[in-house]
């Protein structure tokens, strides 16, 4: 039985491209891992070991080839597209690389979306959790411009406020700092760092600066798609 | 629905080059739909009236004469050379009773008994071939409104006066209060006194016709009580076949429809309203291709934003409705500026356009139009919307 502080559990996890076709390429080889509530961890390794794989599936954006991928204690591999997404739009939160704001939304209606797409219009309380958080990132006063007219570090931390906007339990993050300024990409931390502390999410992100990597509770090392060191 | 109709909403507005664009060619196309439609149906109204303006819808008569041949002795092959019989002028049998029923036949509005019949026109030295038509004057003008074609004179038939076209009074030299002489041979002749002049714009009528009343004619061609033929309007005129079949089978006359008399008019309007919906239905299409390509552009533009979506919990069916709404929403609101458009264009015509007749506005068409490009809208955005639903989130947030 999976106790309770469980968020993340992964049994011999493969993935492979191209199954049988002559470039077929196995990218994770068997991952065993779990993550826990409040866990702060970061996902480090070489450009091409299959971390942004991982996050993949981890996200339930896609689904292993073999293994099992347990979230908050549910097998997940045989479930279908509809069940897939309902868990990932409740349970997970996402920030990408290229934060990805909807452009034809407002600052505040893209941190809304994540509960919109699932409620429909939104509620007197999930306005005021979005407004929010838009003022825990620093931004109140943008909550009305579009994703153009923001810097990329605003956008960045407009992402971080969506991806916190369901309460999820689990962030995924894929080189959250990758694209921005030394200063910036600090900010962007310590928030993160702050979410995980305010509202105990598990914290799951990929990124290649060993200073930052350093100042996590855990640092996971992933090298050819074979976990090489959980520290 | 709420939130794929705003994400719908919010794309259409933030493509606003494109969105305009298409709503333009809808609304062009809906436009050129609404009035070809308009023009053709009101043009084949017009011809109709003026065809119907002299004809009846039906027109009941005798059954014609056949030879009866006797049956040939058992064993032996019969050759026949057939000649048709001469059909002479025969009244109806019981038609006082043909007309009861007709009046009580559904469909039926007007049942007119006439005696029609030749013979010459004389006054002085100048002859012309008539055809004369008894009539019962009321029952008569509800089949051809002769009220609002007189020229001349007064709508009176009764005590030896007629009706003659205005083609025939001008060879005659006749004016109103003038004597014609009717002669139907067999030394039956009267002469009647000219009450007043028709004109009923076809020659050939204007040219013959003279009005009697109902006894006089019936005097006058040897048939007395009796009619020759049985005019019907009916409510609905394409009804017309239908009901004079349904007179065939009641009453063993023959019966002839409008549709009938007119065919080769019937098979011109056919074809007119088969290319009138073939102008529709490809008009109708390019719209729907239009509609189709600028979506299949905004799902390749925004394979980002989709899998960002995705990622954050929007399901495939929300998916795709967010681009079904979007062809809707652009057959909905370009059909509408293309139908008000199209009337404006039925008004401009019927304002200055050749003003040889007036176009209504089919009641039904702008709704109906508009349905079509809808329905046309969602149909087009079928094949980007499902392309959008099924895109791989993974794939989609990777793309460029
Ligand atoms: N869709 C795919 N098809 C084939 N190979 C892929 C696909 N996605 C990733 N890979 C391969 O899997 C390996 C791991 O990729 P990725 O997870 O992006 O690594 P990382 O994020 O650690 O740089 C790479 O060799 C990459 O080429
Ligand atoms: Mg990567």
């Amino acid at each position: 039985m999976p106790d309770s502080r469980e968020v993340l559990r992964l049994d011999g996890v493969r993935k492979s491209y191209n199954i049988g076709q002559p470039n077929e390429v196995e990218v994770l080889h068997g991952i065993d891992m779990r993550v826990e509530h409040a866990d702060f961890a970061a996902l480090v390794g070489p450009s091409g070991s299959g971390k942004s794989t991982l996050l993949n599936q981890i996200g339930l954006l896609d689904s292993p080839t073999a293994g099992e991928l347990y979230l908050l204690g549910k097998p997940t591999r045989e479930m279908d597209d509809e069940a897939r997404t309902a868990l990932r739009g409740r349970h997970i939160g996402f920030v990408f690389q290229f934060h990805h704001l909807i452009g034809a939304f407002s600052a505040l209606e893209n941190v809304l979306m994540p509960h919109m797409v699932a409620h429909g219009k939104p509620d007197r309380e999930a306005l005021d959790r979005a407004r929010n958080l838009l003022a825990d990132v620093g931004l109140e006063k943008f909550a009305d411009r579009k994703p153009g007219e923001l810097s990329g570090g605003q956008q960045q931390r407009v992402a971080i406020a969506r991806a916190l906007v369901t309460r999820p339990a689990l962030l995924l993050a894929d080189e959250p700092t990758g694209n921005l300024d030394t200063k910036t990409a600090a900010d962007v931390f310590k928030l993160l760092r702050r979410f995980n502390a305010e509202f105990g999410c598990a914290v799951l992100l990929v990124t290649h600066d060993p200073r930052l990597a350093e100042t996590c509770d855990r640092t996971i090392t992933l090298v050819d798609g074979r976990i090489d060191s959980d520290q | 629905m709420w939130i794929e109709t705003t994400i719908a909403m919010r794309f259409l507005r933030q493509g606003r080059a494109q969105t305009l664009l298409i709503l333009v060619g809808i609304a062009v196309g809906v436009s050129v739909i609404v009035f070809v439609v308009a023009l053709i149906s009101g043009l084949q109204a017009n011809v109709i009236a003026r065809t119907l303006g002299t004809q009846a819808h039906v027109r009941v008569e005798a059954p014609e004469e056949v030879n009866r041949i006797a049956p040939a002795a058992a064993g032996t092959a019969q050759l026949l050379l057939e000649d048709r019989r001469a059909q002479a002028l025969r009244p109806i049998v019981n038609w006082q009773q043909v007309r009861d029923a007709l009046d009580h036949l559904p469909g039926v509005t007007a049942v007119s008994p006439v005696v029609s019949g030749p013979a010459f026109g004389r006054r002085g030295d100048a002859v012309e071939s008539v055809a004369l038509i008894g009539m019962d004057l009321p029952r008569y003008l509800r089949v051809i409104p002769l009220d609002e074609n007189m020229v001349e004179g007064r709508l009176d038939v009764g005590s030896g006066n007629a009706l003659v076209g205005r083609q025939l009074a001008q060879d005659l030299g006749l004016r109103t209060g003038g004597k014609l002489r009717l002669d139907a041979g067999d030394g039956r002749a009267t002469v009647v006194n000219v009450a007043g002049i028709f004109e009923l714009g076809v020659r050939e009528l204007d040219a013959r016709y003279v009005y009697l009343d109902l006894k006089q004619a019936q005097s006058l061609l040897a048939l007395p009580g009796g009619v020759t033929v049985i005019d019907i309007t009916v409510a609905e005129l394409f009804e017309a076949e239908r009901i004079a079949a349904r007179i065939r089978g009641l009453t063993g006359l023959k019966a002839e429809s409008w549709m009938e008399t007119n065919a080769q008019l019937m098979n011109a309007l056919t074809s007119q309203s088969m290319s009138t919906n073939m102008i529709s239905f490809f008009v109708a299409m390019s719209v729907a291709l239009g509609i189709a390509s600028v979506l299949a552009v905004s799902v390749t533009q925004r394979t980002r934003e989709i899998g960002i979506l995705r990622a954050m919990g929007t399901r495939r069916r929300q998916m795709l409705q967010v681009f079904l709404v979007q062809g809707a929403v652009l057959g909905v609101a370009g059909s509408l500026i293309g139908a008000l458009a199209g009337w404006g264009l039925v008004g401009i015509f019927n304002t200055f356009g050749p003003k040889l007749f007036y176009i209504p506005m089919p009641a039904g068409l702008v709704p109906a139009s508009m349905l079509l490009a809808t329905v046309a809208g969602v149909i087009a955005a079928a094949v980007p919307a499902s392309r959008a639903a099924r895109l791989d989130p993974v794939e989609a947030i990777r793309h460029a």
